[in-house]
């Protein structure tokens, strides 16, 4: 167990320093102007952009520059280009949103995904399994923008109902559960948007491993037990097909961030999906980098602990 | 006696279509594909020899703007008159060409590097595979939303850098048949015979693999389609004023709740095409799994 953490831990390192340098040349070696007031802007003296490459740093070959900002990533002094702020408090500013919004997408993905695996995995070859199938690449193709607008139309349209930022303007709540409530509203669609392609991609792998379990003596066994068919599916089968639910979680995040740069931008939902988005608007390259340094942090912490959980649930599993 | 038919061992085409036949789903997924590369391709055609039908996709009228389907505008009229069914007309060619271009850029850098990470082994397997997942950690559509805007979106860089983001799961997939093909008696023969590494790969290994290859291609053509909606609607897709199917949205959602159709139309357009392109590529992944 120490061991597979410290390898595990070693590896971690390693990749976060291929990424790091990936994205550090993605934002660098492109063309453009990192000055936030454009390149050829009369109003600005020599002096001045002068000192804006000193204070970036931009005035140092390439791997220098990389040095400085990764020095400053880890002592917190790296800041954004365009107002000044230390990168991570803007990142840290938006990460509760962003975590609140994923966890629940994770939450919607998984349930749903699972109930339509174990439907279309008992109906296995007959036309619900069909229609299952179709719906998961249904959910697949569906572009969340486009899903996003006809909700936006029936919802705002239909029924009146605010769907934008975190919470309601402008409307005093009697008590923290109904502001609460509130909250929560305005979580769900966005979070179910971003949820739509993780159910089909979790309802087609637990499909696929279910479909193995569903043949196995023990199930033949538990069957002619006599228990029912329910207690078989969700207890039996489930219990031994859940590694695609597990090691989805992993998954899933990428993905989830993704989505959420377009579903937060729709929304006006406050995470870090849509200040990637300005800051790649902004050419905020420390905020970039930085962005992405976090993103696949957050996604190898998923990882990992998506692969304790796995081992924590199918005591078949040792963690070498 | 066993008849000679009988041990005749079906060809790889054969199964393929023997599993569209008994698929109607599939089938009906394969002929909207038809249907749309003919639609995308008549539209070039007929508009490089002057005809425009049934408008110019570019020709604007502000009298007729915002108008919903009609007899004479199927699908309406956009908010500078311009016919919607044309535009998307001609926006299904720069799907289907960001489609094709993307896969085709991905699945060679996918099939190179998975290749020799899986021939070789070792030392350089390590770093390839290394190198894969560090770009796995990235969330793919932002990668290539940063590279698109710094890069300045066109139809080339997009296709390109959608290309170069999209490669790990072939690689990945390469590698693994690598694995477990260089292992076989052929393999072994040709390398005892002392063939080169290079004719060994392509002559011998490679055609093997050449199934599930297929299948990431056809589904990686879907998922290049979305991307570019997806860019589009941001506004880092093909400019204006060529049409794509993301961007007469992403024009439309200025008018969400006074102009409908300029949102229904063009999205069920990226889903139907992307939905097909599923479909088939599913159904040939089951046939290619249900040979042995």
């Amino acid at each position: 167990m120490t061991s597979f953490l410290l390898r595990r831990l070693g590896l971690t390192v390693v990749l976060l320093f291929i990424i790091s340098i990936i994205s550090f040349f993605i934002v660098t070696l492109t063309p453009g102007s990192p000055y936030p007031w454009g390149e050829l802007n009369p109003k600005i003296s020599a002096e001045v952009k002068a000192n804006f490459r000193k204070k970036f740093h931009l005035d140092r070959p390439l791997p220098e520059q990389y040095a400085f900002i990764m020095r400053d990533l880890f002592t917190g002094d790296l800041r954004s280009i365009k107002d000044d702020r230390p990168v991570m408090t803007r990142i840290m500013e938006r990460l509760p949103a962003t975590l609140a919004l994923n966890l629940a997408a994770i939450l919607i993905s998984l349930s749903f995904g699972t109930l339509l695996g174990v439907y279309a995995a008992r109906n296995a070859g007959r036309w619900q399994d069909m229609a299952g199938s179709f719906v998961a690449f249904l959910f697949i193709a569906l572009p969340s923008f486009w899903i996003s607008y006809l909700l936006a139309i029936v919802l705002v349209k239909g029924f009146h109902v605010p769907i934008l930022g975190t919470h309601s303007y402008g409307i005093e709540f009697p008590n923290v559960f109904a502001a609460g409530l509130d909250t929560l509203w305005h979580l769900l669609l966005p979070a179910t948007v971003l949820a739509i392609g993780g159910i089909a991609a979790q309802s087609r792998y637990l499909r696929a491993t279910m479909i193995g379990t569903l043949r196995e003596d023990y199930i033949r066994t538990a069957r002619s037990k006599g228990l029912a068919e329910e207690t078989v599916l969700y207890k039996h089968a489930l219990r031994n097909s859940i590694r695609p639910l597990v090691t989805g979680i992993g998954m899933l995040l990428p993905a989830l961030i993704s989505g959420a740069v377009i579903v937060e931008n729709i929304f006006a939902y406050p995470g870090m999906g849509r200040l990637g988005y300005e800051a790649v608007l902004e050419r905020d390259y420390p905020t970039l980098v930085a962005l992405n340094f976090v993103v696949a942090a957050l996604v190898l912490l998923g990882n990992l602990l998506s692969d304790l959980l796995y081992a924590a649930v199918d005591p078949r599993v040792r963690l070498e | 006696m066993i008849s000679s038919a009988s041990i005749t061992p079906e060809t790889p085409t054969g199964r393929i279509l023997r599993r569209f036949r008994a698929d109607p789903m599939a089938r009906i997924a394969v002929l909207v594909i038809i249907l749309f590369a003919l639609l995308a391709g008549g539209t070039a055609l007929l508009s490089s020899m002057g005809v425009n039908w049934p408008y110019n996709p570019n020709l604007t009228s502000l009298e007729q703007k915002l108008l919903p389907p009609s007899p004479s505008h199927w699908l309406g009229t956009d908010n500078l008159g311009r016919d919607v069914l044309s535009r998307m007309l001609h926006g299904a060619s720069i799907s289907l060409t960001v489609g094709l271009i993307a896969v085709a850029v991905s699945l060679g850098i996918g099939v190179v590097v998975g290749a020799i990470a899986g021939y070789f082994g070792g030392k350089i397997d390590q770093i390839l595979m290394r190198s894969v997942d560090a770009l796995l950690c990235f969330p793919t559509f932002f990668l290539i939303l940063t590279a698109v805007a710094l890069l300045g979106p066109s139809l080339i860089n997009i296709v390109i850098v959608i290309g170069l983001v999209s490669w790990t799961g072939t690689a990945r997939l390469v590698r693994g048949e690598f694995l477990t093909l260089r292992e076989t008696e052929y393999v072994k023969s040709a390398r005892v015979l002392g063939q080169r590494a290079w004719t060994i790969i392509t002559r011998h290994i490679l055609p093997n693999a050449a199934a599930p290859i297929l299948v990431t291609a056809v589904l990686g053509i879907p998922d290049a389609i979305l991307s570019e909606a997806g860019l589009s609607f941001l506004g880092f897709g093909v400019q204006p004023p060529q049409a794509t199917w993301g961007n007469i949205i992403a024009d439309g959602k200025t008018y969400l709740l006074d102009a409908w159709w300029l949102i229904l139309f063009p999205g069920l357009a990226i889903l139907i095409a992307s939905l097909s392109f599923y479909l088939a590529g599913d159904a040939l992944r089951e046939a290619a799994e249900s040979r042995n």
